[in-house]
């Protein structure tokens, strides 16, 4: 995998030169907050992680408020919203756990369960500190002193980490020591109440709401979890103030955000990219039959379309797609987007955690009628099949793993047809069946795989 | 106080009872899991529902506050 | 009725109400195993298994308390009222009598928990009701050692009956629970049991070979 810092294809887009419009209050730090320019997670010069001497020479201390709370009208008036897929208002899910009775947890999601999904993972191995500092911050806002950082397993970056952590502590920026929790390889590790099952010491799996997280989490405290990016944002908008966040993105989605993009030559990059970019200036669509946005959890859209859509939810909702965590695939003309799709619907089907009795009865089957659509002359009961388990999974499960699988699926069915109904007739448009979308090598077989 | 009726699915493992007991509200798919209906629960199913809830064997079957 | 009468009649319903009583708290322990099996008695809904496995067990407290009751009023034989509850506080058969107060301990218990199962967790109560178990053994020993009355002829043959349907039950149960897939392996044993024709097999060298089977509720 590669941690690109590639400016987004096909040139760098401008920015406006004035960070700060006036009236929102000055930047919080000595230093001078950088322009609104891109990037602003990612270090300018290439995937050179970001030492702690350098980031302090950068960014200076973590800017601590002295009380708990008072970052959290900061974070309302920049607007951020979650960066691990589900886009809640952060200040938000602050409010909820600063209000909480009994002392909190705070968690940072570096999981990335999500095989297509690079970003949290690069941005680990290249500004752990910006994580870093945002989880401090996090933790003083809503009075926590319990903070962890869940991460991929990847050994030389959990490594890696935890000597970011001691060096911190050594120096006296954190306020609370941070300890590193391993995340099982698993699609649902980085789902909250999976998250917070596995951190409690129970394997990683999700359970069922109510209470939520943010309620009773890890080992039954309130629980605030943010994904790695979004604290990264944290302890910009700290530093920098409400206004320069909003310099980049759209009034409705303001920010920057990191996107994994994966081309149809095969290339695979992170890039950091405003809000309300247009998807033709990420993902080259020459060549390119349809987009899934949103990982695998996420929906295709046809190139044509995409070519008129920017990276905001709002043109994304009307092709029933969404940002989520930046996950962009570009599916090259010429390859068969249903044998695609089955061969992802089996491993999500897989990666079901066998708790609820609609997820690993409908998910296996939808795969197997997938695959079966995948074939030559398919059985023509296999799509009303699918849709009547599609429909019959959807809400039932503890998470949204169903939810997400069937949205894929649906995606697929819609947009596809064309292929589907080539197989009807025979025919495939690649029957060499080379596979395109990234999946892991190995599959859960038992217990031990969850944790 | 308005509350529906919810299944745990981490819990439920496909007794049926829910259905024999509270047809109105429950039916079972084909793999024998519940299907429940959503919306606040009608005050005339009250102790039909408050049986079901308590004769779950795997004490599934909740009544939750409408979110 | 004078004194020895009055005894022998409520030595009798004693012994009485101490075999219907075992007789309620085996088919509680059957009905029980049912339940878990997800069984049916033929031609009845399926609410009448727990029904009927909540009704006997209260019934059988009835039952009970009756024979309780009847041998602390006994004049004939010493027993104290704590004995009912406390093991071996008895002078007359401590040990035998023991056991029953252990037995009707754990029953006790057991009832109270699953009136208010709601209101603990699940975890609490399952392991706690896992003591029924014993609660029964206690019972039968505790029978067959209290008096000579099991020992032979009709009650003989029941308590063996009661005995030999537990174990089976029992059985039963442990096998089933070894054939039961744990979680992680149900999608994959779902979608073992859907192989497409021509497609993509799923992997095919399970760890442990021994479980390939499908999980439970697929139809």
């Amino acid at each position: 995998m590669t941690y690109g810092t590639t400016v987004p294809y096909p040139s760098p887009f401008p920015g406006p030169q004035d960070s700060r419009p006036a009236g929102l209050g000055p930047a919080r730090t000595g230093t001078e907050p950088p322009g609104a320019d891109l990037p602003r997670l990612l270090p300018v010069h290439g995937a050179v992680p970001v030492d702690l001497r350098t980031h302090l020479s950068r960014y200076a201390a973590p800017p601590y408020f002295g009380h708990p709370g008072k970052l959290i009208p900061v974070l309302k008036a920049a607007g951020l919203t979650g960066r691990g897929g589900a886009a809640f208002p952060v200040h938000r899910k602050l409010q909820a756990v600063a209000e909480a009775r009994t002392q909190p947890v705070v968690v940072g999601n570096g999981a990335e369960g999500e095989p297509a999904s690079d970003k949290d993972k690069s941005l680990l191995w290249i500004s752990p500190h910006l994580v870093l500092d945002g989880l401090q911050l996090a933790a003083e806002a809503v009075g926590s002193e319990a903070v962890a950082l869940y991460v991929h397993r990847n050994a030389r970056l959990q490594e890696r980490l935890r000597a970011a952590v001691a060096e911190r502590a050594a120096a006296g920026v954190d306020l609370a020591p941070v300890e590193i929790i391993d995340a099982p390889p698993r699609f649902l590790a980085g789902e909250e109440s999976a998250l917070a099952s596995r951190i409690s010491g129970q394997p990683a799996m999700p359970r069922f709401k109510p209470p939520r997280v943010f309620e009773r989490g890890v080992v039954g405290r309130p629980t605030l979890v943010h994904n790695v990016e979004t604290l990264a944002h944290m302890a910009l908008i700290a530093r920098y103030g409400p206004a320069w966040f909003r310099a980049a993105g759209t009034p409705e989605e303001p920010g920057s955000m990191l996107c994994t993009l994966h081309q149809a030559d095969g290339r695979r990059d992170v890039v950091e990219t405003e809000l309300g970019t247009p998807l033709r200036d990420l993902l080259r669509l020459e060549g390119t039959q349809a987009v899934l946005s949103g990982g695998y959890h996420g929906a295709w859209v046809p190139a044509a379309d995409a070519a008129r859509m920017t990276l905001s939810n709002e043109d994304l909702k009307t092709a029933g797609a969404f940002v989520g965590a930046g996950v962009l695939v570009a599916l090259p003309a010429g390859r068969c987007g249903i044998a695609e799709t089955a061969r992802v619907a089996r491993y999500l089907a897989l990666e079901s955690a066998g708790q609820c009795g609609p997820c690993f009865n409908g998910l296996p089957r939808i795969a197997a009628a997938l695959d079966e659509v995948a074939s030559p002359r398919p059985d023509p009961r296999a799509v009303t099949d699918m849709i009547r388990w599609a429909g019959l999974v959807e809400g039932r499960g503890a998470c949204h793993h169903p939810d997400g699988t069937t949205r894929f699926v649906r995606s697929a069915l819609h947009v596809f047809r064309e292929e589907i109904r080539n197989h009807s007739d025979g025919r495939c448009v690649d029957p060499a069946r080379e596979p395109f979308l990234p999946l892991p090598a190995d599959t859960a077989l038992d217990a031990t795989d969850w944790s | 106080m308005k509350r529906e009726l919810r299944v745990d699915p981490t819990a439920c493992s496909g007794h049926g009872l829910c259905a024999e007991l509270l047809p109105e509200l429950v039916t079972l798919d084909e793999w024998g899991y519940p299907i429940v209906a959503r919306g606040p629960v009608p005050r005339s199913l009250d102790r039909h529902v408050r049986r079901a809830v308590t004769d779950c064997p795997a004490l599934a079957l909740k009544l939750l506050p409408t979110s | 009725m004078n004194g020895i009468t009055q005894s022998t009649a409520l030595w009798y319903a004693s012994r009485a109400t101490g075999v219907v009583s075992l007789l309620l708290l085996t088919g509680v322990v059957l009905l029980g195993v049912l339940v878990n099996r997800q069984g049916r008695l033929p031609g009845l809904p399926r609410f009448v298994v727990t029904g009927l496995h909540r009704n006997l067990s209260l019934l059988g407290v009835a039952f009970v308390a009756i024979h309780v009751i009847t041998a602390v009023a006994d004049p004939y034989v010493s027993i104290r009222i704590v004995a009912v509850v406390l093991p071996f506080a008895s002078s007359y058969k401590p040990l035998w009598l023991g056991l029953g107060a252990i037995s009707l301990d754990v029953v006790l218990a057991l009832i109270l928990t699953s009136l208010a199962r709601a209101r603990m967790s699940r975890r609490f109560w399952r392991s706690l009701h896992w003591l029924s178990y014993v609660a029964w053994v206690s019972a039968l020993v505790h029978s067959l050692g209290s008096s000579n009355d099991l020992h032979s002829g009709v009650l003989l043959y029941l308590a063996i009956a009661c005995a030999l349907a537990v174990i089976a039950a029992v059985a039963w149960r442990i096998a089933h629970a070894g054939r039961q897939l744990p979680r992680e392996e149900r999608a994959a044993a779902t979608l073992a049991m859907m192989s497409p024709r021509g497609g993509p097999q799923p992997p095919s060298t399970p760890r442990d070979g021994a479980r390939r089977r499908a999980p439970e509720n697929v139809r």
